[in-house]
């Protein structure tokens, strides 16, 4: 069993979000990367995976040297070896082409994504990934058992779940649900020491092209003042709900 | 050209997510000044020329569609993009929308820009404003090609009547599936999260699973949907597809009742698009109120149960 985990290098959740001055980009001054939550999950899944019926796990990432450290954590957590492609990553498309041409010459039975990156919130990788390489793509992915040749997941969906089934290979946008939040899990010194000598290869990318551009962020309009009304006035909000700001 | 819209359908019915596509794909086609085309998938038991009323000049219903798969729908709609020239495809981000637009993107050799928030601010090129970094924070994207796919957020744009006589045709699926559908598993009946207009969310201040009955009742009386803050998901209180927030699921209702919830950066990340916020809290330093638009500092034992009396009030 060869996995696959595409890791995107993205701000911690605590992280207070700037732009430049300019308008133009994010400010990453001051910021803690890390691997994205949706992915930790991908990465558990895999480690798990491989105790149970062995096989080797990669990791991935398209970016610059500045996101080496957050595959360092992902061998340390039990990635076998890491990949980065040498390239600042710059729409979903042209990620997903970097990573397409990685699964093609990498004969992986199973290909893992996150479901979505907390920083650009393409929700577009795993997908784009699949269509590429013309593989089955289950996003949202909540349950992956393996039974040989055969993959069965459980993907959410509105106000539910479905099992589906594919043949091997497959790509998974995966998420909470593929393991459980204490089934996480966090790097041990023995795995500090040993993701140092892990190999991490440098690739050079193909040289997909983006197909948009990000021109301009700004924050969200900052909001009003708290309106606060005393306990035991719970008629006076509930008319103000309804009269004032009309949504009940 | 035209614009196409993905107007998808649940069991043959169109939600109000279906809506909005139509009416967002509306504002679409009325800027680049062409026509709108919507395109369902599948058994219908509505009538498809409903969406008319939200803005589509014609409907096309693909009704030998089977279970969604991302290769099925996706090199299906490409073939129907191609056979009615159109030149933006608008489909909205339910689990699977964010599949298809992507998958779609790819195929058809198109630019894609999901997550968006409003109308394009231009057609040609399309630029258009999305969220980013979990609502923190709001990016213009331009696209370098002529061909978009625009996946929008769900409850971001709203559902729109424009009037309109749509006649419908009929289409066929191309291509294969590479999944297969086994089961599914879903509650009926029930308003779900991504769809609720309004939404009661509850936290750890509720101090266990037994005291959600309450926050059911007002959840019932106001139509909406409930929903929880991550730590009380983890620990089973309640389940998984309830946790909203940076790592469960982004919601934007119009209206959000936070119960006992303290409002950490990565709760708010994923509500922050609420139109109107109520906290509800008994420590007045609690960071939710500062993103509250109404508040009430108190024990949630004793505001709710007088909250849903008013309601019940009010409602008659
Ligand atoms: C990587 C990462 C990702 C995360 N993602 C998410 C996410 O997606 N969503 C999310 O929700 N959290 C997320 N969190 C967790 C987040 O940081 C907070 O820990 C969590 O939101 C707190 O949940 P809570 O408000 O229910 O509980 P608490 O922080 O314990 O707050 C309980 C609140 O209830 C109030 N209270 C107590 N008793 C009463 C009473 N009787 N009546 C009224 N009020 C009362 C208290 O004053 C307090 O404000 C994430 C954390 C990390 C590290
Ligand atoms: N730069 C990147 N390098 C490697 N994988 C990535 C990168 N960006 C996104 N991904 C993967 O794609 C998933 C979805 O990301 P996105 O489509 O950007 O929301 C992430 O959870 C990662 O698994």
């Amino acid at each position: 069993m060869k996995i696959l985990v595409c890791i995107s290098h993205v701000p911690d959740t605590t992280s207070k979000i700037n732009f430049t001055s300019d308008h133009s980009a994010f400010d990453s001054n001051g910021i803690q990367f890390v691997i994205n939550p949706n992915d930790e999950f991908g990465l558990t899944k895999a480690v798990q995976l491989k105790e149970a019926q062995g096989g080797s796990i990669t990791v991935l990432t398209v970016g610059d040297a500045s996101t080496e450290p957050t595959l360092r954590k992902a061998l340390a957590i039990g990635a076998d070896e890491a990949i980065r492609v040498n390239a600042e990553a710059k729409d979903s498309f042209q990620v997903a082409a970097e990573i397409a041409d990685v699964v093609k010459n990498g004969d992986y039975n199973l290909i893992i994504c996150g479901k979505e990156s907390i920083d650009y919130n393409g929700q577009a990788v795993p997908t784009m990934v699949a269509a590429i390489c013309n593989l089955p793509i289950v996003n949202a992915c909540m349950g992956l058992n393996l039974d040989g040749e055969e993959a069965t997941m459980i993907r959410e969906i509105e106000g539910g779940k479905e099992t589906v089934k594919a043949s091997l290979p497959v790509v998974l946008g995966g998420q909470k649900g593929l393991v459980e939040e204490n089934e996480l899990r966090i790097p041990n010194m023995r795995g500090i020491m040993s993701a140092r000598t892990k190999p991490l290869q440098v690739k050079e990318p193909i040289g997909a092209a983006p197909k948009s551009s990000h021109t301009h962020f700004e924050k969200p309009p900052a909001k009003a003042d708290v309106k606060l009304v005393e306990a035991g006035q719970e008629k006076e909000l509930v008319q103000l709900l309804h009269t004032e700001a009309k949504v009940i | 050209m035209s614009v196409l819209v993905f107007a998808e359908n649940w069991d043959g019915k169109f939600k109000n997510p279906s809506f909005e596509a139509v009416s967002y794909g509306k504002a679409v086609a009325d800027k680049a000044g062409t026509d709108l085309i919507a395109v369902t998938f599948g058994n219908l038991e509505d009538d498809a020329s409903v969406l008319g009323k939200y803005g589509a000049n014609k409907v096309v219903h693909v009704s030998d569609a089977g279970a969604f798969d991302a290769h099925l729908y996706g090199n299906s709609l490409k073939d129907l993009a191609n056979g009615l020239s159109a030149k933006v495809v608008v489909v909205s981000q339910s689990n699977n929308g964010k599949m298809l637009s992507s998958f779609l993107a790819v195929a058809w050799e198109a630019g894609m820009i999901s997550n968006v928030v409003e109308a394009p601010e231009s057609v040609a090129p399309i630029k258009v404003k999305k969220k980013v970094f979990s609502s923190k924070g709001i990016a213009t994207v331009e696209s370098s090609e002529e061909r978009v796919v625009l996946a929008l957020a769900s409850n971001s744009f709203g559902a729109h009547e424009a009037a309109t006589d749509a006649a419908v045709e009929s289409g066929s699926t191309s291509g294969e599936a590479k999944t297969q559908s086994v089961e599914v598993d879903r509650a009926t009946g029930q308003i779900t999260l991504s769809e609720a207009e309004v939404v009661v969310s509850a936290g750890r201040g509720l101090k266990g699973p037994e005291n959600w009955g309450m926050v059911e009742e007002l959840a019932g009386l106001l139509g909406a949907a409930t929903a929880c803050s991550k730590p009380v998901s983890d620990v089973g209180w309640r389940p998984h597809t309830e946790h909203v927030g940076q790592t469960g699921k982004a919601i934007a209702p119009n209206l959000y009742i936070a119960i006992g919830i303290s409002g950490a950066i990565q709760h708010l990340a994923g509500v922050s698009s609420s139109k109107v916020i109520v906290v509800v809290n008994s420590d007045p330093e609690a960071p939710f109120f500062k993103a509250a638009d109404y508040g009430i500092v108190g024990d949630a034992f004793d505001v709710v149960p007088r909250l849903i009396e008013a309601v019940k009030e009010l409602k008659g």
